[in-house]
């Protein structure tokens, strides 16, 4: 299982590194909502910091359904998915495999955005930035499994593009407002000492999702 | 008698789109090392039958058994060469041969990958990703993936499609090569006179119920007496 996994893994990756325009294009997505938030909100720096750990993980959410769709587009364009069940792959193995592949991502993707969202909205780390990586790697975890199962089942849907949020958000909606409360709580102070709260819920919340959606990408993606 | 499972069992086997079926009641059974051609006209449900038997299609009742276990169970034996290439288009032949064999537990050396290249036809296009492939490039590169796999059930739909005639010939010979290594072949395909020497039995489907079955040699008449 973890062996045919990290080949999965290592697929994607290739992939990815193989046809970059691609990933440069949600980049470009995610710095133009960056973008976006600051001139809607205009020149209120005040209210721009206090919202910076809402504006990033919106943008990190908007961000991820166009990478989660692309990622699972390619595995349709020529029934590669197929292929990978009759080599055979467990489909485990293709979901932690693209899960894992599409988390790297994100990852890759918030170590841009945290920067630059600082700078826009003048935001500055009054916890650690350990604590800041650890949140980001939980939220990003909490969008990347469910959404790697909800492009699975919307990658042959007529209207994927448009289907994958709308599935996706609300199942995500828990994990985001818990990630967006931890990370304000790193980034503004924690005077009550809340965020470890904070960061338990959205671990119990990437535990349970990895888990289920595991177990259900077989009955997705088999026949 | 031998206590061995049939390579091959279905067993009252249909699939239905909506409210057509394409595929009704089929029943088969094919021991190991023997080869089956299946013909019919387009939309008698030849493809679906290849799908059912590598159970890249949920049939709607009946059940299908490869040596013995269900599809889902015995895909390491089994090889599907499908109208789609199932390659990554933005990897190149020699990436998706090796990404095929590392994913199937089978890590290959370059120079026996590229043996595989050239035994398709595509020796020296190892380096072309697929994107710039011609569709018989892609087909070949399938073959090529097959062959890799070497799986001991081989079900080919429509191998001659999108080949040249060197490619038709290259088809020839891998059937030919593989019934002499006893593995079992199913094949569909619309060019029947050419395959029915090369394979054992035939079945004829017509809207997706068996309409003939018996030696493929004689398939050709037997398409021509109830296809006129």
């Amino acid at each position: 299982m973890i062996r045919p996994a990290l080949g999965v893994l290592r697929k994607d990756l290739k992939l990815d590194l193989a046809s970059p325009g691609r990933l440069a294009a949600v980049v470009l997505f995610s710095v133009v909502t960056l973008l976006l938030f600051s001139f809607a909100v205009g020149p209120d720096t005040s209210s721009l910091q206090r919202n910076t750990a809402g504006y990033l993980w919106l943008a990190l959410t908007l961000s991820s359904t166009l990478a989660l769709g692309e990622s699972f587009r390619l595995e349709v364009e020529d029934d590669a998915l197929e292929g990978l069940l009759l080599l055979p792959v467990p489909p485990a193995a293709i979901f932690y495999g693209k899960a894992t592949a599409n988390l790297l991502f994100l990852l890759a993707l918030a170590a841009l955005l945290v920067p630059l969202s600082f700078g826009l909205y003048g935001a500055s780390v009054r916890g650690s930035f350990l604590e800041l990586a650890v949140i980001i790697a939980l939220g990003t975890a909490g969008l990347a499994g469910p959404g790697t199962l909800y492009s699975a089942m919307t990658a042959r849907a007529r209207g994927s593009d448009v289907m994958l949020p709308l599935l996706l958000f609300p199942l995500v909606i828990p994990v985001l407002i818990a990630s967006v409360k931890a990370t304000s709580l790193v980034l503004l102070g924690d005077p009550m000492g809340d965020r470890g709260a904070w960061f338990a819920l959205v671990g119990c919340f990437d535990l349970v999702y990895w888990t289920l959606c595991g177990l259900l990408f077989g009955k997705v993606v088999d026949a | 008698m031998s206590d061995l499972p049939p390579a091959l069992r279905a067993t009252a086997l249909s699939r239905g789109y909506g409210r057509r079926w394409a595929l009704a009641g089929l029943n088969l059974e094919l021991a190991a090392g023997r080869s089956l051609l299946v013909a019919g006209p387009n939309g008698a449900g030849k493809t679906t039958l290849l799908r059912l038997l590598a159970a890249t299609l949920r049939p709607t009742s009946g059940s299908v058994e490869v040596l013995g276990k269900p599809p889902a169970a015995a895909r390491e034996h089994l090889g599907l060469l499908s109208h789609r290439t199932h390659l990554y288009t933005d990897l190149t032949c020699l990436e998706n041969l090796r990404v095929a064999a590392r994913l199937g537990g089978r890590d290959l050396s370059k120079d026996r990958l590229g043996a595989l290249l050239e035994r398709v036809g595509l020796a020296g296009r190892g380096g072309t990703r697929i994107r710039e492939c011609s569709a018989g490039m892609r087909k070949r590169l399938a073959f090529a993936r097959l062959l890799e796999k070497d799986p001991d059930v081989v079900l080919l739909d429509e191998p001659y499609g999108q080949l040249d005639p060197r490619g038709f010939d290259f088809v020839d010979q891998l059937i030919a090569e593989l019934a002499s290594r006893g593995r079992t072949l199913v094949m569909s395909t619309h060019l029947v006179p050419r395959a029915a020497p090369l394979l054992r039995s035939g079945l004829l489907l017509v809207d997706g119920r068996p309409t003939w079955v018996g030696p493929a040699a004689d398939l050709p008449s037997a398409m021509s007496e109830r296809l006129a």
